[in-house]
């Protein structure tokens, strides 16, 4: 028996020009970076502040680093592909081997699904539910740290495979046959499943904790009905979570098992049955981007209201609409793949169900718009981010309706139109909500702005970037150019795909001013600083210091009806408050812990062994975690508790700070 | 002022005072909570491996079919094992509410030895059938048979292994408050893989042997 399983050296591709660069690259930037904060002394204050930290607003950051890196490795993908076709015309073959350009559009789409939007996603929700929600941690905060290590697993995975073997050829959602080992025999799917079989539990924890948050631990006074919208755009996207990971779990299980055990759930042999794969992936598929744009439906309920400087209109429908898209995500899935061949009926069925999960995402278009109607409306780049949104998802819903059309859709499955559309949703949906939210919340978790002006810049170059580079992919798709091509013959495709392969750097532009703006706003910080309220805002996270300390709020808060701290701020206007001595009690808050690094670490190992066939390597990544978890169960103090002077010391120069 | 300002409902506040405006439940039931909903997503796995199941029911690939395969009686005594612990698990929980460290031992050690007999005769029961040539790899039947009956099995593993280590805590720690929410959580696994099998053995070993 080998020692290293499969693994040789050949595994790493010397002989690959583009890929041995990249990955050197991202060697030598790891390698200085790790360098450098080990010289400067960092890493104490990192592993007590950050890696052991099970503070949600750490955890939250470190999601958001870590999505905001894999935007940059999967729109490094999105650039090569829109280069490759932008030359592949008629007999030229473009710069990319069909192998590689195979690997690239795979890692594009498991990159930015996986690991850039829902670790963004979960970041976002981790910083500021629990604020708003008026409490000091999440549920369970150890999990939340475990959690965010299995994420990063994931991703660490997913990007050795860059070095390292392979990755998947089969796209990033993997359907069998292909994906079966008679037809992918390399390394690439097993890091594709392994990969997002951890990260997969990361998620399922993350939604189990979120729910558990939501619904049982609230600020007194806080019920359902005044949660602010983002709360309860974050509780439908949990339940999604915990309804939908599961089914993505055993399906991944189920090709692993083929792949490994010589099973036959998807196989051409032994009466497998591929479609089986399509239906259950897609199962988990449908609810996966509800799970994506509900949350960033709550980030523009949140800046559309603060920057008009008026409530919600229409709460009660908003959270109605929210709570019929979470049920109806759940039957749409066969939308996915018409050309399965079902019955007309049931073809028709999913058809309907289709358009009409578009009807509560109109009622909230209409509600953002009413709620800016007659307002006083401040346009900061948060506002930008949420007006670019509305235009740029309406279009991109209506050529989903039109998708939803089943004879339609036999001319439109799996082209251009269909990957125009995909990223109207997402890119206009999802990150434009994520850029919003980005730019709001900054202050509160670093008591400084961020830049407005490279703001700006950065939006508008996004915005016309994409419409650039998104639009003449509608028009390729009507010609007939289908997904993932590394050649095509049609020499009239061709200006059409320069043209969008110029949006891409417009949008390149606008990352690179994103970029620009977050160092220009920590070169300005002194002058960018704020206080508790930058914004003017209406909900309890904007009650509490900037940056928040690690126990939120020193009284919890009273709830006394929607929009707290806006209700507040108009109560003390108009009765004087009298000065009052207050009086604080100590804090518990829960102990940091390695428990989520380690686990981590053992993870990775395990995958890695796993992927490699290294079959005792995987053993003792297994009996890692167990033990890890044995060590977490029998430790002894939970907590520690925060003496009652610490939090008066902090209350008092806060005040102060607001007063000066 | 051109600004809308919500109505501060002061007043409304105290007559609608509910359950719902109660603050953070207590760490009990949030654990108790966070558990249930676990469960909800672990039934979510096990009901896409029964949809996969249904799909490949007939799927035998020339192959032997459910009917030829299984043994009535020896899934009945494996089904009276892990119902009898249940029952256990239950005497358990009303040793530990009693403080009783004896009697809690001794309704774990039972729990323990029909859950091990379950799994027993689930172990006889594979080893039986792949060395009839009717392992996973003969048909995407037996595929699905395996990994729904064994995904369920690993639970039952879990939960062994899981029921060792709370006695260890028990020992150790005696009935503080997290050892006490652990066993909560424990006593809810262990009924809730008893409703797992309760549908697999009507679906996989009673509709088997019908059709």
């Amino acid at each position: 028996m080998n020692l290293l399983g499969k693994l040789d050296w050949s595994a790493i591709p010397l002989d690959q020009p583009i890929i041995m660069g990249a990955s050197g690259g991202v060697v030598l930037v790891i390698v200085s970076i790790l360098s450098w904060v080990t010289l400067k002394g960092y890493v104490p204050y990192l592993w007590r502040e950050w890696i052991t930290s099970v503070d949600h607003k750490r955890i939250g950051i470190m999601y958001i680093i870590l999505a905001l890196i894999m935007l940059l490795r999967g729109f490094a993908d999105a650039i090569m592909m829109r280069a490759q076709q932008a030359l592949a015309a008629g007999g030229a073959q473009g710069y990319l081997p069909p192998e590689h350009f195979d690997q690239i559009f795979s890692a594009h789409g498991t990159i930015m699904i996986f690991f850039m939007a829902m670790p963004f996603v979960i970041g976002m929700m981790n910083f500021v539910v629990p604020l708003q929600l008026g409490v000091r941690d999440m549920a369970f905060p150890t999990l939340n740290s475990v959690a965010l290590g299995l994420t990063a697993s994931g991703i660490l995975l997913t990007n050795v495979s860059l070095a390292v073997g392979e990755f998947s050829k089969a796209g990033w959602v993997a359907y069998p046959p292909l994906s079966e080992l008679q037809y992918s025999p390399g390394v690439g799917v097993d890091y594709y499943l392994w990969a997002l079989q951890i990260s997969g539990v990361g998620t399922l924890m993350t939604g189990i904790n979120f729910v558990a948050t939501i619904l049982k631990t609230r600020a007194p006074g806080m019920s359902y009905m005044r949660m602010p919208v983002f709360c309860w755009t974050s509780l439908a996207a949990n339940l999604l979570i915990v309804a939908a990971f599961p089914v993505l779990t055993a399906t991944l299980a189920m090709l692993l098992l083929d792949r490994y055990l010589g099973f036959h759930f998807f196989t051409t042999d032994g009466q497998g049955n591929a479609m089986m794969y399509v239906n259950l992936f897609w199962v988990w598929g449908h609810p996966e981007v509800y799970i994506l744009v509900l949350p960033a439906f709550g980030i523009f309920s949140e800046v559309v209201s603060t920057f008009s400087g008026k409530p919600l209109f229409g709460y009660r429908s908003m959270v109605a609409a929210t709570m019929a898209i979470c049920v109806l995500s759940f039957i749409v899935w066969l939308h996915h793949f018409f050309t399965m061949g079902a019955s007309a009926n049931v073809n028709g069925f999913f058809g309907v169900m289709t358009m009409i999960i578009a009807v509560p995402t109109g009622v909230k278009v209409f509600n953002w718009l009413f709620t800016m109607y007659g307002g006083r409306i401040r346009f900061t780049v948060p506002i930008l981010w949420s007006i670019g949104f509305m235009v740029t998802f309406v279009i991109g819903g209506m050529t989903g309706v039109l998708m939803a059309v089943p004879p339609a859709d036999f001319q439109l499955h799996n082209s251009l139109f269909l990957i125009a559309h995909f990223h109207n949703v997402i890119i206009g949906g999802t990150v434009f909500g994520l850029m919003a939210g980005y730019n709001y919340w900054f202050p509160k978790a670093f008591g400084f702005k961020l830049d407005e002006r490279w703001g700006r810049i950065s939006f508008w170059c996004w915005l016309v970037g994409f419409y650039v580079a998104f639009m003449p992919l509608y028009a390729l798709g009507l010609m007939g150019m289908t997904r993932r091509m590394q050649h095509y013959d049609v020499a009239s495709w061709q200006p059409w795909l320069v043209v969008a392969a110029v949006g891409v750097v417009v949008i390149l532009f606008g990352i690179a001013s994103q970029v620009v703006q977050l160092v220009v706003s920590i070169r300005d910080r002194e002058q960018l600083k704020v206080t508790a309220d930058p914004w003017n805002g209406r909900t309890l996270e904007w009650a509490t210091a900037s940056p928040p300390p690690g126990w939120n709020f020193a009284v919890l808060p009273q709830v006394r009806g929607l929009d707290a701290l806006w209700n507040k701020k108009q109560r003390e206007r108009t009765q004087a408050q009298p000065a009052q001595e207050r009086k604080f009690d100590p804090i518990e808050v829960p102990k940091n812990s390695p428990t989520g690094f380690i686990i981590a670490f053992f993870a990775v190992v395990a995958g890695f062994a796993m992927i490699w066939h290294i079959w005792w390597m995987a053993g003792a990544g297994v009996i890692g975690i167990f033990l890890t978890t044995l060590a977490f169960a029998f430790r002894d103090d939970e907590e520690i508790e925060i003496p009652a002077e610490q939090i008066a010391r902090f209350e008092q120069a806060n005040q102060a700070e607001i007063a000066a | 002022m051109n600004v809308a300002v919500a109505v501060d409902d002061e007043v409304r506040y105290e007559a609608r005072s509910n359950a719902s405006e109660a603050g953070p439940a207590a760490k009990r039931v949030v654990v108790g909570y966070g558990f249930w909903v676990f469960l909800l997503s672990d039934i979510v796995m096990f009901s896409a491996i029964f949809a996969a199941y249904a799909v490949l029911n007939h799927a035998t690939a020339g192959g032997p079919s459910g009917v030829q395969l299984f043994n009535q009686r020896s899934v009945a005594i494996e089904t009276g094992c892990l119902l009898a612990s249940s029952y256990t698990c239950g005497l358990m929980s009303l040793a530990i509410g009693a403080r009783r460290y004896p009697a809690t031992y001794f309704a774990a050690l039972i729990t323990f030895v029909l859950g091990a007999a379950f799994l027993t005769l689930e172990v006889r029961e594979f080893a039986g059938m792949i060395a009839a040539g009717a392992g996973p790899q003969r048909s995407a039947f037996l595929s699905a048979f395996f990994t729904l009956v064994g995904c369920h099995g690993l639970h039952v593993t879990a939960g062994l292994v899981w029921l060792v280590v709370m006695m260890a805590q028990v020992a150790i720690k005696g009935f503080r408050e997290t050892v006490e929410r652990r066993l909560l959580c424990f006593s809810l696994f262990w009924h809730a893989l008893d409703i797992v099998w309760v549908w697999l053995f009507t679906v996989v070993y009673l509709m088997g042997v019908l059709s």
